[in-house]
């Protein structure tokens, strides 16, 4: 088990390293490198199936490990892997929806000319993710987690033409290292304490670790954890990330990257539940972004930002469930929420190939040219919005049942105010969810069309594109079966309140209801204009908290440099040359000569040392 | 072998002048720069094994020099400096290759490589001497053939900048001498060895803060460390490429390599003594290399002050006094070397090409132009901004980790508290490497509007085979060492250890 452990992320990694190698050939490669691409990732899917159907069978975690950097102190650090059946499934998951992503590229790319790069990017993608997935020490996993950063860094600049990706390509990479340096500094920290970065150690030496080492190190780790999963306030990345080829959105969405933020507070759960302060934050940060993302998901125009903030919400969830000590129900909704986003995506990707935009104020009336890709984006959104049998309401009630206990003090370590907060801001991101994906079927499905053109050239995608997404969409209906096996899986249990389940269908009922009322009312115009220009604005500007990032961090870091740069110019380089002239004058006025040729000037000071030197030899 | 290593460029530099042609001179430094590389390798067999004292150094050679003084011809390798000499050895090589393509003006090529196999020798002699005095006189034979280098082929204003280079490292050798004096006239001796072995021993408290600011202030000239970096840009700017490679590469060590094998060991009080102080202006140099490299509008002089903040982090792991701080040194020193020496060599192909190295001239979209050299650029950039996986994250994560628990004695909270500051400098390497792959490398390829309204800069052509084979070896290494950083840690963590086994732990 551990070598498949050990394979399965150099599988994709190898397909990437090759497909760069096909890359400098051009898009002459095109064929080779689609083949490559899915032999590496399909291989390491089906080597996924054997893997996660041991894992969790697995009474204890397996692990094996090769030292490769030797810190010189009592630490080391080795390339390791950890299989236990959280990791076993995660990983099945990752390298299902990266072959579906990969299978679907071949044809979404089909006229793209730097195809081969963009699938060797999405290879190493994958490799990274299932690195960080089976990594068994902290700081290894840093290698996985940042080359995600990288990968995600080149392919949302893919688009190089587009004036909006390179800058959104920045913020993402940049955004998510700010994050990660502390991510650093708390794996740092938890290892000079629990004298080892092994996480099966780290975790055992837990109780014996003090409660403040315990906090600043959660919290630091949050920090890293808070920009890769796009939390507030780090989140800003992320609607951004839409300048990225459609496919990548549903690659960064659902299996990699914000994933794996959500992956790593699961991973070392007990480290953070030995931290009341840190749950405090993390419900804090989850309730805050949960609500926040609803809104501005509710304000968008494009399909895709829609999704993209609704992805935000949504990781809220998970990351407020691990607040409130619901682990297993945190992990279910990361496995459900894989499985539907993925299908969102893609379905906005053909979407966008079939209609030529994603703008939903020149879309509309789209179900009848593209029936499928209608049904399958409805599968998608009561999975999401939470309405049975999709898999959503299984692992969103989980969630919300989950913060109900601990707002009634049953989950010891957690502060029954945290599940209340959490609770909270879930039921009401249950409304908003309702509101925002009813108003994206409506203005992007029904109706009729507002640009008569556009929805007239609109068809279906071929079979490469479509296969993908059904499949996708039979798995965002389906995986409420994971229900009954997951809390045997996984240990920890999930329970499903009728009371809290009716109140949430209640909800999701009057969000749907509202939106759908405003629309009908006049189906050409936008559902949330009652709200009035300003909320509205407001709301599509994800309430100004990039704007507020900009002003408070952004442009004093920038008058800082210029500052600095003057100071080295004019201070520091200023003295340097001050006491150059000086000495040039003192030295004319001493050998009343001309300013010496450098040769002179190095013997003199050479001789000069030496008689210094001498002079102190001899008066010792 | 080390002699040979020594006389093989020696004399290479003593024949260049006479070889007739350039390119016959450029060949020839070639094969004198490979074999130069060959036999360091060969110094890989003795290494290894348990370490016998302080300093077990291989390959020993002791032979009295200057019987007067004591000063004897004392030279040896062990873990400390062997991955310092083979960087040496290969980047001189890779500068040779890289020259066989690319001869920077004036030509000269003979003389070319008369000074570069000069500059080798006194590299490679400082990294091996075991005597301080046989140490100075490498340290310095350095100055000379890099000065020529940069004000003969450098830039329009390569004089005045190789003539700040020269009179700052000159006032910081003097300062080096000064210490060397100050420790033989306490101790009567100049022996690496035994005075490490002494650890201090003998020498009065304030001899040993006396000596250890002088040798300290010296080598922080060299390093360089914040204030004293400004000859730095400069140098950087004006000098021809395979100059800021082997400065940038190999002649910054030579500072932090003064400090952890001669100034640190020999006196331990007096570095104990000054180590905060030394934190300090190393996260100083972090912090204000960063925010330098954010307005930087010249590509060469926003690599030379991304040097600054590297090196930054090197001194900081050697101000902890620790092993892990030390060993996290020496792996930043060499990963600087590599990914420093990877991008001086990709922005200097990128200003003989369109002669300028101005950032909005330039302009973005290098990518698309020219996808060998942009992704380079990449590479060397994500390298520098210290990705995991890539040779540079290591050395800076491990300094961080050895700030968290300086060598006893020290402040312990200043430590943290600098390593927090150390940590936002990170993020803003992160932040200056990405707004120059911005404006440089990926974005729309604006040379085509360019060339419209400008009159064009012709057509330019990707990496050449040659330039790759200069090129390509650096990239494998910051891949190897950034998946299996052991490479260089398990040379130096025996040997270091040993060294600092003075300061307890």
């Amino acid at each position: 088990m551990t070598r498949t452990a050990w394979v399965l992320p150099l599988l994709p990694f190898v397909a990437a390293l090759v497909g760069l190698g096909l890359a400098i050939r051009g898009p002459a490669a095109r064929r080779v490198a689609a083949i490559v691409a899915a032999l590496g990732t399909g291989s390491a899917a089906v080597l996924a199936i054997p893997l996660a159907a041991g894992a969790v069978r697995l009474a204890g975690p397996v692990q094996a490990a090769v030292e490769i950097a030797p810190t010189g102190g009592a630490l080391t650090v080795s390339a390791s892997t950890l299989v236990d059946p959280l990791a076993g499934i995660v990983a099945l998951m990752v390298c299902w929806v990266a072959l579906a992503v990969q299978l679907y590229s071949v044809e979404y790319l089909g006229t793209d000319a730097r195809y081969p790069t963009f699938a060797a990017e999405v290879s190493l993608f994958t490799a990274a993710m299932l690195a960080v997935v089976l990594s068994g020490d902290l700081l290894a996993l840093l290698i996985g987690w940042e080359v995600m950063g990288l990968c995600s860094y080149l392919l949302i600049g893919h688009y190089r033409e587009l004036p909006e990706a390179p800058p959104a390509a920045l913020k993402a990479f940049l955004v998510t290292r700010v994050g990660d340096v502390g991510f650093l500094l708390g794996v740092l920290l938890l290892g000079r304490h629990a004298h080892t970065f092994r996480i099966t150690e780290v975790l055992a030496a837990v109780p014996s670790l003090s409660p403040g080492v315990l906090t600043a190190a959660t919290l630091l780790i949050a920090l890293g954890v808070a920009g890769k999963s796009a939390q507030f306030p780090l989140h800003t990345w992320l609607p951004d990330a839409m300048a990225g080829p459609t496919p990548i959105s549903a690659l960064i969405h659902a299996a990699t990257m914000v994933a794996a933020g959500i992956y790593v507070v699961l991973r070392l759960h007990p480290a953070f539940a030995a931290a009341p302060t840190t749950l405090g934050v993390l419900a804090v940060v989850a309730a805050v972004t949960m609500v926040l993302g609803g809104l501005a998901a509710l304000g968008q125009d494009d399909i895709k930002r829609v999704l993209a903030w609704s992805t935000v919400s949504q990781l809220a969830y998970m990351l407020g469930a691990a607040a409130v000590g619901a682990v297993t129900a945190s992990a279910f909704h990361l496995l459900t929420h894989a499985a539907f986003k993925a299908l969102l995506f893609l379905a906005a990707g053909a979407v966008l190939h079939g209609a030529g935009t994603g703008s939903m104020s020149r879309l509309g009336g789209l179900r009848h040219r593209m029936p499928v890709t209608f049904w399958v984006t409805v599968v998608g959104a009561l999975a999401l919005a939470g309405v049975p049998p999709a898999s959503g309401a299984f692992s969103k009630e989980s969630v919300l049942d989950g913060a109900y206990a601990a707002a009634h003090g049953e989950v010891p370590g957690v502060a029954p105010w945290t599940g209340w907060l959490v609770l909270a801001a879930g039921l009401l991101t249950v409304l908003l969810t309702a509101a925002y994906l009813t108003r994206l079927l409506l203005r992007t499905f029904l109706g009729v069309a507002r640009e008569p053109a556009a929805a007239g050239a609109a068809h279906e995608p071929g079979r490469l594109m479509s296969w993908p997404v059904l499949a996708l969409a039979v798995a965002a209906a389906g995986l409420g079966v994971l229900t009954g096996p997951l809390p045997r899986w996984l240990g920890g249990s999930l329970r499903l309140d009728a009371g809290l389940t009716v109140v949430s269908l209640l909800l999701v009922a009057t969000g749907a209801g509202v939106t759908y009322l405003q629309w009908r009312a006049d189906p050409a115009a936008d559902p949330i204009r009652r709200l009035g220009p300003r909320l509205t604005a407001a709301l599509a500007a994800g309430l100004y908290v990039d704007r507020a990032q900009q002003a408070l961090v952004v442009r004093p870091v920038q008058a800082v440099a210029r500052l600095a740069s003057t100071a080295d110019r004019e201070v520091v380089d200023g003295a340097v040359r001050g006491t150059g002239r000086a000495t040039v004058r003192l030295g004319r006025l001493l050998a009343r000569a001309q300013l010496p040729d450098v040769q002179r000037y190095a013997t003199g000071v050479v001789v000069g040392s030496i008689l210094v030197a001498v002079a102190v030899v001899v008066t010792r | 072998m080390i002699v040979v290593l020594l006389a093989l460029p020696f004399a290479g530099a003593m024949l260049a002048p006479l070889v007739r042609g350039d390119r016959a001179a450029r060949w020839f430094g070639v094969a004198v720069t490979a074999m130069t590389f060959a036999v360091s390798l060969t110094l890989l067999s003795g290494i290894g094994g348990p370490v016998r004292g302080t300093v077990d150094a291989r390959h020993a050679i002791d032979v009295p020099w200057i019987p007067a003084l004591g000063v004897r011809f004392h030279v040896g390798v062990d873990g400390v400096s062997l991955p310092l000499v083979l960087l040496t050895t290969l980047l001189c090589l890779l500068s040779a290759i890289y020259t066989l393509t690319a001869l920077p003006a004036p030509g000269k090529a003979p003389l070319l490589t008369c000074v570069v196999l000069a500059t080798e020798v006194g590299m490679l002699g400082t990294f091996v001497a075991l005597d301080l005095v046989l140490f100075f006189v490498f340290f310095e034979v350095v100055l000379l053939p890099m000065y020529v280098l940069i004000a003969v082929w450098g830039g329009p204003g390569g004089r005045a900048a190789a003539l700040k280079f020269v009179l700052y490292t000159l006032l910081g050798s003097v300062l080096v001498l000064v210490g060397i004096g100050t420790v033989y006239a306490a101790t009567g001796s100049v022996d690496v060895v035994a005075l490490s072995g002494r650890g201090g021993a003998g020498i009065a408290h304030g001899t040993q803060v006396a000596a250890f600011l002088a040798l300290f202030a010296g080598f922080a000239v060299k390093a360089p460390l914040y204030p004293l970096h400004t000859w730095l840009p400069d140098a950087h700017t004006e000098a021809p490429t395979v100059g800021s490679v082997l400065l940038a590469g190999v002649l910054l060590k030579m500072g932090t390599y003064g400090l952890v094998r001669v100034a640190v060991p020999i006196l331990p009080d007096g570095a104990r003594a000054i180590a905060p102080a030394m934190a300090v202006l190393a996260v100083a140099g972090i912090v204000v290399g960063s925010l330098n490299c954010l307005v930087q509008r010249d590509v060469k002089r926003l690599i030379a002050y991304s040097s600054v903040g590297h090196m930054g982090f090197v001194l900081l792991g050697i101000a902890t006094l620790t092993p892990t701080g030390i060993n996290a040194a020496l792996l930043a020193n060499i990963a600087h070397g590599i990914i420093t020496g990877l991008l001086f060599f990709a922005v200097g192909a990128v200003k003989d090409r369109y002669h300028t190295a101005d950032l909005p001239t330039l302009g973005s979209g290098l990518m698309a132009r020219l996808p060998v050299l942009g992704g380079l650029l990449l590479v060397g950039s994500v390298a520098s901004l210290g990705l995991p996986g890539l040779a540079g994250f290591w050395g800076e994560a491990f300094v961080l980790l050895s700030a968290f628990q300086p060598a006893s004695g020290l402040p312990g909270s200043l430590f943290t508290a600098l390593l927090v500051v150390a940590g936002v400098g990170a993020a803003l390497t992160a932040a200056y490497f990405l707004r120059l792959l911005r404006m440089l490398v990926t974005g729309p390829d604006v040379s085509a509007a360019a060339a419209e309204t400008s009159g064009g800069v012709g057509v330019v052509a990707d990496a050449n085979r040659v330039e790759l084979l200069a090129w390509l070896p650096l990239v494998l290494l910051a891949v190897a060492i950034g998946l299996y950083p052991k490479l260089v840690l398990g040379l130096t963590e025996a040997p270091v250890r040993a060294l600092m086994g003075v300061f307890g732990s």
